[in-house]
């Protein structure tokens, strides 16, 4: 068994020795496939016996999750003001429900983790070694799958579920087009591409997002496999 | 990549100004730090009533006052939703939010910016929280230096006979409830600010504050802070062009 890392300086009183728990986190743009994954492993992970939580992601800390809503609406929100808004919802979830779950031995599904927010504000203009000291905070997750999917196939996606693309996941607040689909493209083509760099050093599991989902989770489940106690896996499938 | 080109660059140049904190601005940022009870409110108050009635573009802010944040922070305090992590957190948000939209803005518009508690606050308090030095420090890296940091030193017994002599009504993040060091709302609050007062003694020299005695008379005060500020500060520079500030305050903001 491995044992648990803080990326950078960590927090204060927690006992990395007692985090028996495995980390596991689903990256992806909107459109990815990312919730369509977690659901998948869940199902899987419970037959098997894993107790998991998958209570994880962005905008869902009981501190600010529904604040950030409201803060986003207006146009007079900044960049740093903003990536804190997101670490603080971030270090809330970590402390609140990341720890505790791992410290019970569970099995946490996190739809998203620090690499989105680390990219977004990124490409942003935040400087890399500021938003990554912040993130020192941050568990280094066991393994981290990224659903790398091509901006037409995110688009499409996103038409047929909401109709609309979303002003943010299309980079309105920074590209100059007026034109949604293109910015909505180009943006995408940039935080991949940031996510890919970051995943060099944060060692990504990419795997082809343009697949469909049950490909997709069989890949993901053969590379959980050998993550999680394989015994334990093998006597359910 | 071919498609980013242009927006890459044009971040790079941002990015770099942005980090550029040594870049001289035609704005003066002056900041007052201290315990509570240290009288550095009302040493600020004056300075900030001198500057106004004298016709200068002056523009004051305070600690945790951030109408975007301020919401959040009151339900997580009531609520006692806050750890030391996100404790430092929200208020490093509040201040990121008065600093790009008004701290930074008004220093290059050529404004003397009085900020009553700036990143030391944050420092301090977060420090005796038991949080990472160095990762407080990153956070609130974006921020400048300011030009004047005033430190107002009294010694802790004064400032705490200051506070509690008024019997008030403690609450439980300011008096350090949530770390647990006493059972005993004064007690605790006494602990804790014994510790932040250890903090700020350990930055004055790393940050050059300019210590001012917070034990004497309030115009004696007022006079050496206004000394150091005019050596410092060449005031014609900051006139406002149509003559008098027209946002004069009726009163004081707190006491």
């Amino acid at each position: 068994m491995s044992a648990k890392k803080f990326f950078g300086s960590g927090l204060p009183g927690v006992d990395l020795s007692e985090l028996t728990g495995k980390l596991i986190v689903i990256e992806g743009a909107d459109g990815s496939g990312r919730s369509t994954q977690i659901s998948i492993l869940h199902d899987w992970l419970e037959k098997a016996g894993y107790a998991t939580t998958m209570e994880v992601g962005l905008k869902r800390s009981e501190l600010i999750g529904k604040d950030l809503d409201e803060v986003k609406k207006g146009n007079s929100v900044s960049l740093s003001t903003l990536s804190l808004f997101y670490a603080t919802d971030f270090a809330d979830q970590l402390e609140n429900k990341i720890i505790p779950s791992l410290r019970a031995g569970f099995v946490v599904l996190a739809d998203r983790y620090i690499f989105t927010l680390m990219a977004r504000a990124i490409v942003r203009g935040a400087g890399p070694d500021w938003i990554r000291g912040i993130y020192g905070m941050a568990i280094e997750p066991d393994l981290v799958f990224y659903l790398k999917t091509s901006p037409e196939v995110l688009a499409e996606r996103t038409f047929q579920k909401s109709g609309a693309l979303d002003y943010w996941e299309s980079g309105m607040d920074i590209l100059p087009s007026q034109d949604v689909y293109s910015s909505f493209v180009r943006y995408q083509k940039i935080i991949q591409k940031t996510l890919l760099d970051l995943g060099k050093t944060y060692n990504f599991t990419v795997i082809n997002g343009n697949l469909p989902p049950l490909s997709v989770a069989r890949e993901i489940q053969a590379k959980l496999e050998k993550a999680l106690a394989p015994a334990r896996v093998d006597t359910h499938s | 990549m071919r498609v980013c080109s242009v927006l890459e660059s044009s971040l790079e140049t941002k990015k770099r100004n942005k980090l550029d904190l040594s870049a001289k601005l035609p704005g003066r940022l002056i900041a007052v730090e201290g315990l509570d009870g240290s009288g550095k409110s009302t040493q600020v108050y004056l300075l900030r009533r001198w500057l106004e009635l004298g016709g200068y573009k002056v523009f004051f802010t305070e600690w945790n006052s951030s109408s975007l944040v301020k919401n959040t922070t009151k339900r997580a305090k009531k609520e006692q939703l806050l750890t030391p992590t996100t404790y430092a957190l929200i208020h490093c948000t509040d201040f990121a939010d008065r600093y790009e939209r008004q701290i930074y803005p008004l220093l290059k518009a050529g404004y003397i910016v009085l900020a009553d508690r700036y990143v030391y606050t944050a420092f301090a308090r977060d420090g005796a929280r038991g949080v990472d030095r160095d990762w407080i420090a990153n956070a609130y890296s974006f921020a400048r230096p300011p030009d004047i940091t005033f430190f107002f030193k009294v010694p802790l017994e004064k400032a705490l006979s200051r506070v509690l002599e008024r019997k008030p009504k403690l609450k439980h993040y300011s008096s350090g409830m949530d770390m647990g060091f006493s059972e005993d709302p004064y007690q605790s609050f006494r602990i804790f600010q014994g510790k932040i007062n250890d903090e700020y003694v350990k930055m004055a020299e790393r940050f050059n504050f300019i210590t001012i005695d917070g034990s004497l008379a309030p115009d004696i005060q007022q006079r050496e802070v206004r000394k150091i500020f005019l050596r410092m500060i060449s005031l014609k520079d900051f006139k406002l062009k149509n003559g008098l500030n027209l946002h004069l305050p009726a009163n004081r903001g707190k006491p």
